[in-house]
């Protein structure tokens, strides 16, 4: 069976210390996701989702605090702003909505995580192996490496 | 001295940047002076067979504009690699793949669908599409293939120098060939004839914090000279790129579309223009910002004008 790789950039404040929660609490969970921690969800640049994408991960989650409970204020609000404007580049990118997905886990809910963990990994799953289109191998396709500009 | 020899050379381009050569203006009887141009095929009448003859390596700079589309250009930039001393991705289609660079929101099946069927000026009852090879009777006729993705000059071939601009001003060109004429020569892989920050920089315009609550495209209204496009509503991608050509867009009224492309330590351009967006749009409830967002037509277009081959993705998926 395929088991997605899945990228996870949770903010230290809210989502992180759920995951804390869930491991804390014993909760059984699919083990896919490797996760990240940050200081803030607005700490993810849509070119770290890019750079997981490229090498390899099949999703990315991004959690962060509820709306009006950011750490930093309105953190989240940025967040969300730059996930909904990327999920349309992605879209034209030809790659699936479903694979990058924002949620709003609090510091007391490591039962919303680990359920959340297990339906994005089946969502993944369903999805299937991420394709890019500088994966494409021949002719056209060309590694995927970059030169340093500067 | 002997003079140094210089090719210069054009692959997918509009012809721009072999304009943008004589913006240095009088200069060019400096640089004639000083250098000898060995092959230039828009405007002097040199072969393909006469770079063949050249000895590997007895080409001192060749300026290489242009995207990687055909089986033509990658010929040609292979034979440049070979025959010259020091390549330099010229203007922004060799430097990160530039406007023909957008071809890559489709692939060549796509493209021949479009020109050869459904553009409504065209009729071709018989489906004809262009062959790499076709019988006549006075022999076989030949074309490049046309490839599914543009590519950048250095995701074809090794590159010295990047020289980014959509074309590069001529201020910036003389610059980059003073200092390749003096011998003065940067560490190889750089981006020459640019700046180390972005067009903000530059920009002459009063910036107070941004709020945006609508995007207006630019022919729909006539912008304050003297306040940042983008907090008028007009989307402005200087923000996220290199400074070096003066904001001349800015300065008549135009917004930057990107063309310097990403600044410093910057690889993907787009990705920087979302996140910057997100910082600024002025909303919160995930409607009114996907009511906002629906002003901003087409995201690739914009966000990636000049440089899709050279983002993280390089191309859309192909099925």
């Amino acid at each position: 069976m395929f088991e997605p790789k899945i990228v996870c950039f949770l903010c230290k404040w809210c989502t992180y210390a759920g995951a804390d929660l869930a491991g804390t609490s014993r909760l059984e969970y699919a083990p896919n996701g490797v996760n990240i921690r940050i200081m803030c969800s607005s700490r993810v640049d849509p070119e770290h989702i890019l750079w997981a994408f490229d090498r390899g991960a099949d999703g990315v989650f991004v959690g962060g605090c509820h709306p009006g409970d950011c750490h930093y204020q309105d953190g989240n609000y940025k967040t969300l702003r730059r996930i909904e404007l990327f999920q349309r580049v992605l879209k034209q990118f030809g790659l699936e909505n479903g694979r990058l997905r924002l949620e709003w886990v609090s510091a007391a809910e490591g039962r919303k995580f680990a359920q959340l963990m297990d339906e994005f990994t089946e969502q993944i799953r369903a999805l299937g192996p991420i394709k890019l289109g500088s994966r494409k191998g021949g002719q056209d396709g060309g590694s995927t490496k970059k030169e340093e500009t500067s | 001295m002997a003079k140094l020899k210089v090719a210069l050379y054009w692959a997918a381009s509009c012809g721009g940047c072999e304009i943008s050569i004589l913006d240095i203006g009088a200069k060019i009887l400096d640089f004639v002076a000083g250098a000898e141009i060995v092959f230039w095929p828009c405007a002097m009448d040199f072969k393909y067979h006469h770079v063949e003859a050249m000895p590997d390596g007895s080409i001192d700079l060749t300026l290489f504009n242009g995207a990687i589309r055909t089986s033509e250009n990658e010929y040609m930039a292979k034979l440049f690699r070979r025959k010259s001393k020091v390549l330099v991705a010229y203007g922004s289609c060799a430097y990160e793949g530039g406007i023909p660079g957008l071809a890559n929101v489709t692939d060549r099946e796509g493209i021949f669908k479009r020109v050869y069927d459904t553009t409504p000026s065209t009729k071709n009852p018989k489906g004809i599409r262009p062959q790499t090879k076709t019988k006549v009777p006075e022999g076989e006729l030949r074309l490049p293939e046309f490839y599914d993705t543009v590519k950048t000059l250095a995701q074809t071939v090794d590159v010295d120098y990047f020289v980014p601009g959509c074309p590069p001003t001529g201020e910036r060109t003389w610059e980059v060939l003073e200092a390749i004429l003096g011998n003065n020569l940067p560490e190889k892989g750089s981006v020459v004839g640019a700046g180390q920050k972005t067009v903000c920089d530059e920009c002459p315009r009063t910036k107070n914090e941004k709020k945006i609550k609508a995007f207006v495209r630019p022919h729909l209204v006539i912008p304050d000279p003297d306040v940042c496009l983008l907090e008028q509503g007009i989307f402005c991608a200087g923000f996220a790129t290199r400074d070096g050509c003066g904001a001349q867009c800015i300065q008549v009224n135009m917004p930057c579309r990107g063309c310097y492309g990403p600044p410093p330590k910057v690889i993907d351009q787009g990705a920087k223009i979302v996140s910057a967006l997100g910082s600024i749009i002025d909303a919160e409830e995930p409607e009114e910002i996907n009511r906002i967002l629906d002003q901003i037509p087409n995201p690739i277009g914009y966000f990636y004008r000049f440089g899709l081959p050279y983002s993280i993705l390089r191309r859309r998926v192909i099925k």
